[in-house]
């Protein structure tokens, strides 16, 4: 039982950052109908913005976490604009493609200009954990975990109470109506990407001080933002968000009870289940292709 | 004109060996070669189905594994009491499991996955590839995990009358590769000009509208995905046979996207596409080399991929096509234009 309980624990503080990953991917799929493999690159890239700003910069932990969310941020952006903005129409594999190109320039700069070694990101956590009963956490989880629920709690709000959510929502309803009441859907794309890219940054920036940070930590990621889009459907947020906990779960769980070597591979089989037994996903909207 | 320069290609490339001792760039073109055949299987499945597998490494990786295992033999325990021990075979026959193991894999996941299509279908091969490189990886009794498999023995290919050859050199190496990257071409085009090449494309522009005429998608669909695996599964044994080393970073995301880079730059759905891909990206990497480091030629990679797609968004073969029909054109108009503008006069 207090095994349980420690494996309950420690997943959710892994389901918080997943689910920022998935809901910043399943927010541009959703919106803007691009298959945005450059979200493991930027997961890197927030990791890696974190470390830059907590080692070379010498900010204080506190200040490098939104810096690296900004960072992030000014990066979908401008990915965005020079990339999905000339494509705009063209079909859903071109894009794909285009954002494996720019994931590989981005996956490759970094271990040109950071080599493969992996670097560690400094905590100002005391390394003793808190200990409840027989469960313990330590300070930084607990930290990775609040703010991460901040961050999903901010974007739910953004999303669904303010006037730049409510375009967003418009957009994905139907992007040429919403353009005919106003909205300047052009803009409503570049904030979409730079959103959801701020996401995955922010999930590297909080599990980069947990793990090592190391140029391919994104390829996993990305995997894995893919395995809780498909489990929450394909555009659902609040689907994207439990996938994220359930992922963290079940590799959690399957790391404890039945073989730590298939850890990673949990989620790739949960997709393929879900897939076989309802292909829509388990929270599905109506529409899906094919 | 065109019906001719696939016979006057490959002329020029078996010439290749004759002229080129540098062993490294003829191992630079061995590699390309084995990475093009695995493209020209991809091709069938995104070229003509249009259905993107970003997993097909998997089945390059279980071919190279299936052959190394039956050239090497193993022994293991299943649910403990079982063992199976299976002693080297010939390396030959390593190719032919590998080909028939791969094919079969590629029947189940076009199975089980083709219930999907798009973006599922496409997350789908990826979580395939990755979990098969996961238990590549933890089943170390089979495939040694990350110590690779080792010593892994040279083809060996019998001539009726003239006995057996071990490919020792690089030249020979060459022209197998060859052999087999020839063979996979005419598969391709003898299947992709007939009647299940017509369904395929058939499914490729309108789903709905090819099976109202008949047309059984999931049949044909998997049975792609099966020879296009049996393809890359051959290419994949190639590769095991020619390092003599293969350890379950065969099954990168990378190759995978190499192959989709050979595929798209070239021109998919078009026969020559993943030739004219696959030449220029398993020379780039040698042409690079003096220049840069390896991370650097990666962003090139990139970069060119985004700049094919931006410019050339049907790839490089179809241009070409149309430059070539242009001129044909140009010719045969010329001296029909003619006499009309006299009568004009």
């Amino acid at each position: 039982m207090d095994q349980f309980l420690q494996h309950l624990v420690n997943a959710m503080v892994l389901g918080g950052a997943y689910a920022l990953l998935g809901i910043g991917l399943t927010l541009i799929f959703g919106i803007m109908n691009v298959v945005n493999f450059t979200h493991g690159a930027l997961y890197t890239f927030g990791a890696y913005a974190m470390f830059i700003a907590s080692t070379a910069l010498g900010l204080n932990f506190f200040v490098a976490l939104p810096f690296a969310i900004v960072a992030g941020l000014a990066l979908g952006a401008a990915i965005e604009l020079t990339l999905l903005r000339p494509l705009r129409g063209a079909d859903i594999d071109t894009t794909m493609l285009v954002m494996i190109g720019a994931g590989i320039i981005l996956q490759s700069g970094t271990l040109w200009a950071f080599g493969g070694v992996a670097k560690a990101i400094p905590s100002p956590f005391p390394d003793a954990p808190l200990t409840l009963g027989s469960v313990s956490i330590s300070w930084l989880r607990l930290f990775v975990l609040v703010a991460a629920a901040t961050l999903i709690a901010v974007a739910y709000a953004l999303i669904n109470g303010s006037r730049l959510g409510r375009a967003m929502r418009a957009t994905f309803q139907d992007s040429d109506a919403a353009a005919l009441m106003g909205v300047n859907v052009r803009f409503i794309y570049t904030a979409t990407f730079a959103l959801g890219s701020s996401l995955s940054a922010a999930a590297g920036a909080l599990l980069g001080p947990v793990y090592v940070v190391f140029p391919q930590m994104g390829d996993l990621a990305a995997v894995k933002a893919f395995a809780i889009v498909i489990l929450g459907g394909l555009g659902s947020i609040s689907g994207a968000t439990l996938g994220g906990f359930i992922l963290a779960l079940a590799e959690e769980f399957g790391a404890g009870y039945v073989s730590s070597g298939y850890r990673d591979a949990m989620g790739f089989l949960i997709i393929i289940a879900v897939l076989l037994a309802k292909p829509t996903g388990l929270f599905a909207r109506a529409e899906r292709v094919g | 004109m065109t019906r001719y320069l696939p016979p006057i290609v490959l002329v020029l490339l078996a010439l290749a060996p004759l002229w080129l001792k540098d062993p490294y760039l003829l191992n630079a073109l061995i590699t390309g070669g084995i990475f093009t055949i695995g493209a020209i299987s991809l091709n069938l499945l995104l070229g003509y189905t249009g259905q993107l597998s970003l997993g097909h490494i998997a089945f390059f990786g279980i071919g190279a594994y299936a052959s190394a295992l039956t050239t090497l033999g193993f022994d293991v325990g299943l649910f403990g009491d079982i063992r199976i021990v299976h002693a080297g075979w010939h390396p030959f026959a390593g190719l032919l499991v590998a080909i028939l193991v791969s094919g079969a894999c590629g029947y189940v996941v076009g199975r089980l996955s083709f219930r999907v299509r798009g973006a599922y279908f496409v997350i789908v091969t990826i979580c395939f590839a990755e979990v098969v490189r996961l238990v590549a990886l933890n089943w170390i009794e089979l495939t040694q995990g990350p110590l690779a498999l080792t010593s892994i023995p040279q083809m060996k290919i019998g001539f009726p009358g003239l006995g057996e050859m071990t490919l020792r050199t690089k030249a020979q190496n060459y022209y197998l590769m060859l052999a087999v990257a020839t063979l996979a071409y005419v598969v391709v085009a003898r299947l992709v000009g007939s009647r299940f090449g017509r369904a395929m494309r058939g499914l490729k522009e309108n789903e709905q509208l090819a099976m109202s005429v008949g047309v059984n998608a999931t049949r044909t669909l998997t049975v792609a995905a099966a020879i296009s695996a049996a393809i890359a599964g051959a290419a994949g044994s190639l590769y095991a046979h020619y390092f003599r080393i293969i350890d379950p970073d065969v099954f990168l995301f990378a190759y995978t996207v190499t192959m989709v880079i050979m595929v798209v730059s070239g021109g998919k759905g078009a026969l020559a596409g993943p030739v004219i891909g696959g030449l220029i990206f398993g020379t780039l990497p040698v042409a690079l080399r003096p220049y840069m480091a390896p991370e650097a030629q990666w962003i090139v990679y990139g970069a060119v991929l985004i700049a094919i797609l931006f410019v050339m968004p049907r790839g490089i073969a179809p241009y070409l096509d149309d430059w070539f029909a242009g001129r044909a054109a140009a010719r045969s108009s010329a001296p029909v234009a003619k006499p009309q503008l006299e009568g004009q006069s």
